[in-house]
């Protein structure tokens, strides 16, 4: 590997030199794909100093920081930074480096679409974030913008823009990601020998495509009802308020699984590598993405039990949320088998994807039981949501991003990260996650309101409890851009093609770093390099 | 934390503790709470939340256990060589089949629950429920059959709390107290009052944004939005104080709108709402004799 031992300016095929156009004009998909990450690794510190604002706040009782409209501004940006500014832009980040280097393309399959899928973003959310320093502020409706409230806000306008741009970012990043996948693979490279991470991104982008359209219709209809005198959600005009709620999680909905399947993907990869044991029930593992993918558009209203739906409403969609329990499970089910008989390490992405398991599992618990339509009469908007989104959001999605980079950064910078900082990092982050997190199942029981800026003496203990484990968090996280950097420009130990002992699949079999080009011709693909090269059950 | 802090913790633990396996009537959020509560009314989705519960337990530790058994016979340290297995239909289907049936068993438990909680026929009494930016209205409108006339009022929180709640006021919360519990943005200065043992319907409306009225003793929370008529129900068992707050993020002041149900005997009620009744009539009557001189001024 002596040609890439050396920084990926110089690779063989050459990227081009200048600063300008290997990144602004890119359109090669490892650098879009690293642009995606970089500006999602921002978006992550910046959304977390928002939730740093909201728990120091929340660290006792009393207003001590910020004025209420403020704290509102907070818990409104924090979501909306962080759904489609980290989660998101990471995932078709990590889609854009991978599925080409997985199927065997030279590269996406519409590179210039790429690259304004990604430039849009930035501005985007340049335009997001500076209503925060408009005179009225910025959104304080929450991230769900469910009017009356949202329309209160003076910058409706500049977030309903930013949020289309991001709606028309996600379309192009899902459709490319589609026509590369269906049109690029290398020969050989069956739709059923694809590893489960491509075809996890298979199926969000599709989910991308019909419900994004759903989103940029709802926050237009929001738009016109402020500013062109419309009645859709105004019940002094006839309009209905609850409509816009049936819209936007028909929507948002789709969306929470958009930020997990891709998620199940990548902890389907690793889980494997370092059992040395290929993943247990391959296609079941592809169906239950799939009927997770369906039921996601009939489960809509459990966001909405206390609307006052009527009672068979209620009942339908109480059933079709518990029945999602189902392949969800048996992912669970399946990930477990894949380590049992197997040859198993430890190395930092394998014990972010054991956390992610055990985690998101809870995470799933407290779903289920949240789906039960009565009981959620209770847990509905208190601080045991909180905790069960984040449970599923940061312990889930956020978890596997961690790992995603740990397992892929020596394919991407070609050197090896540091494997002592990583674990301090993981062990650092699991403990303070649920320090931070699992008191607020507490906080949600005993009555506390969710989006609340002061409360009771009687939640306090918890609070301060948790806003400890939020601080601890968040530094921990400085711990992951410090290793992170460390490979990328002082690792000495660089990093073999075939990164990890127990790594399957075509992304290994191309030099660490991975050149600026792979696969100008076509790999002949061996069924033994492959994770799933053996469909024969 | 001090020692002091921790004493209290642990006093309050225990009373917790006691709370839950004792029959202490016990709706209000206290220190350190784990648990819903059992909650005050003949409607409580407690036993559902526990059978949830134990049944997320039990799966977690079936699921968890057999992965931290995997997880330490099968380390390559330990010299584990990797099978070469990749399904087992059997197992598939196992793992299929029974969480099914453990879902219809919880499905058929939250199914009743759902059907109770919607009927509010055979109701004695109305009461409607107006939230606003940022305090709620009630509105008696009936009682055992009859119209109550002009009995309504506003209720925000109370003073102390709404001036310890500044910013910067520098005013300790922990010193907002009434008959020694902490009412610090629980308490409000006019109650709504009804009477146990009554089935009472509340028609829950949203006055300007959406808001959602919830008193965890009640069992249930219900959006008041605009336009649309909400209704659910309570009967209340035990007299007592209980507390809850909006739930549905309404603006700044959202987490500055309590809400305090008082229940009292009927008799009591009964006398309570008289003496309402009066005043109101009272109220109006000099309200009349003053405007009568000048000439009506509407157009």
């Amino acid at each position: 590997m002596a040609h890439a031992a050396t920084h990926d300016h110089h690779d063989h095929h050459g990227a081009p030199q200048s600063f300008i156009q290997r990144w602004l004009l890119s359109t090669n998909h490892k650098d879009i794909g690293t642009l995606y990450l970089i500006f999602s690794l921002t978006m992550f510190f910046i959304g977390g100093a928002f939730a740093m604002v909201i728990r120091a706040e929340l660290f006792k009782p009393g207003m001590q920081l910020v004025q209420p409209y403020f704290f509102n501004e907070m818990t409104t940006m924090h979501a909306l930074v962080m759904i489609f500014g980290a989660i998101m832009p990471a995932f078709v980040g990590l889609a854009n480096w991978m599925v080409p280097l997985m199927v065997g393309a030279p590269d996406m399959a519409l590179p210039r679409m790429n690259n304004l899928s990604f430039w849009i973003l930035p501005f985007a959310f340049i335009m997001l974030l500076s209503t925060l320093f408009m005179p009225g502020g910025g959104p304080a409706g929450g991230w769900t913008m469910y009017p009356p409230l949202s329309l209160q806000g003076e910058s409706v306008a500049y977030v309903i823009f930013a949020i289309h741009l991001m709606g028309i970012s996600s379309i192009m990043g899902a459709i490319n990601i589609i026509a590369t996948i269906l049109n690029m693979r290398a020969p050989g490279m069956d739709l059923l020998k694809m590893p489960v991470f491509v075809w996890s991104w298979l199926i969000t982008a599709f989910l991308l495509i019909a419900v994004m359209p759903v989103l940029a219709g709802a926050v237009t209809m929001l738009l016109t009802d402020k500013y062109f005198g419309t009645n859709f959600f105004n019940a002094a005009g006839g309009g209905d308020p609850v409509l816009y709620q049936h819209i936007f999680w028909f929507f948002g909905h789709p969306e929470v699984y958009i930020m997990i399947l891709p998620a199940f993907g990548i902890i389907s990869e690793i889980i494997p590598t370092f059992s040395r044991k290929p993943i247990f029930g391959y296609r079941a593992m592809v169906f239950a993405i799939a009927s997770i993918a369906f039921l996601s558009f009939i489960v809509w209203a459990h966001h909405m039990f206390a609307v006052g739906l009527p009672m068979g409403a209620e009942m339908f969609f109480m059933y079709a949320t518990m029945l999602i329990a189902v392949p969800t499970g048996v992912k669970v089910f399946n990930w477990v088998s894949t380590m049992w008989g197997g040859s198993m390490t430890f190395e930092t992405p394998m014990l972010f994807s054991i956390a992610f398991v055990i985690l998101f599992t809870i995470g799933g618990f407290s779903g289920l039981m949240l789906a039960l339509a009565p009981a959620d009469f209770q847990y509905h908007d208190t601080y045991f949501v909180v905790a069960h989104f984040h449970y599923v959001l940061v312990t889930g999605a956020a978890f596997s991003i961690m790992a995603a980079a740990y397992y892929w950064l020596p394919k991407w910078s070609g050197n090896m990260y540091s494997e002592t900082w990583g674990k301090i990092h993981f062990w650092s982050s699991v403990i303070s996650v649920n320090v931070l997190f699992f008191p607020q199942h507490f906080l949600g029981l005993a009555g506390m309101p969710r989006r609340i800026p002061d409360y009771n003496v009687a939640f306090a203990n918890f609070n301060m409890i948790s806003s400890i484990g939020g601080f601890w968090f968040g530094a921990s996280q400085l711990i992951f851009l410090g290793v992170i950097i460390h490979c990328v420009y002082f690792a000495k130990k660089k990093a073999a093609d075939r990164s990890w002992e127990g790594a399957k699949g075509l992304e290994w079999t191309v030099p660490s770093p991975a050149p600026h080009h792979t696969f100008d011709v076509p790999p002949v693909i061996h069924d033994d390099e492959l994770a799933h090269g053996h469909t024969d059950h | 934390m001090t020692s002091g802090v921790i004493r209290r913790s642990v006093t309050a633990w225990a009373a917790v503790a006691f709370a839950t396996f004792g029959t202490a009537a016990w709706g209000n959020p206290e220190p350190n709470q784990l648990n819903m509560t059992k909650g005050v009314s003949e409607w409580s989705p407690y036993a559902l939340h526990m059978v949830g519960l134990w049944v997320c337990v039990a799966i977690g530790i079936l699921v968890f256990g057999a992965m931290f058994i995997a997880m330490f016979r099968f380390r390559k340290s330990r010299g584990a060589v990797a099978e070469k297995w990749t399904h087992s239909t059997k197992l598939e289907i196992v793992w299929t089949v029974v969480p099914v049936i453990i879902l219809i068993v919880l499905a058929r438990l939250a199914t009743g629950g759902l059907t109770s909680f919607a009927d509010t026929t055979g109701s004695e009494m109305t009461i409607k429920v107006t939230g606003y930016q940022w305090k709620w209205r009630y509105d008696y409108v009936d009682y055992k059959g009859k119209a109550v006339e002009q009995v309504g009022f506003v209720s925000r929180l109370e003073e102390s709390s709404d001036r310890t709640r500044q910013l910067k006021s520098n005013l300790d919360p922990e010193k907002i107290k009434v008959d020694g519990y902490n009412t610090y943005l629980l308490d409000v200065d006019k109650p709504l009052v009804v009477p146990i043992h009554t089935k009472i319907r509340f028609v829950i409306v949203g006055g300007d944004v959406i808001h959602s009225w919830w008193v965890p003793a009640l069992g249930w929370k219900m959006d008041a939005i605009p336009g649309i008529a909400n209704a659910a129900w309570t009967n209340i068992k035990e007299p007592g104080v209980y507390r809850g707050q909006c739930a549905e993020l309404c603006g700044q002041d959202h987490g500055f709108m309590p809400i305090v149900v008082k229940a009292v005997p009927k008799a009591e009620f009964e006398q309570w709402l008289a003496t309402q009744q009066e005043e109101a009539k009272a109220a109006k009557a000099q309200q009349t004799a003053q405007t009568a001189p000048a000439p009506a001024n509407q157009g």
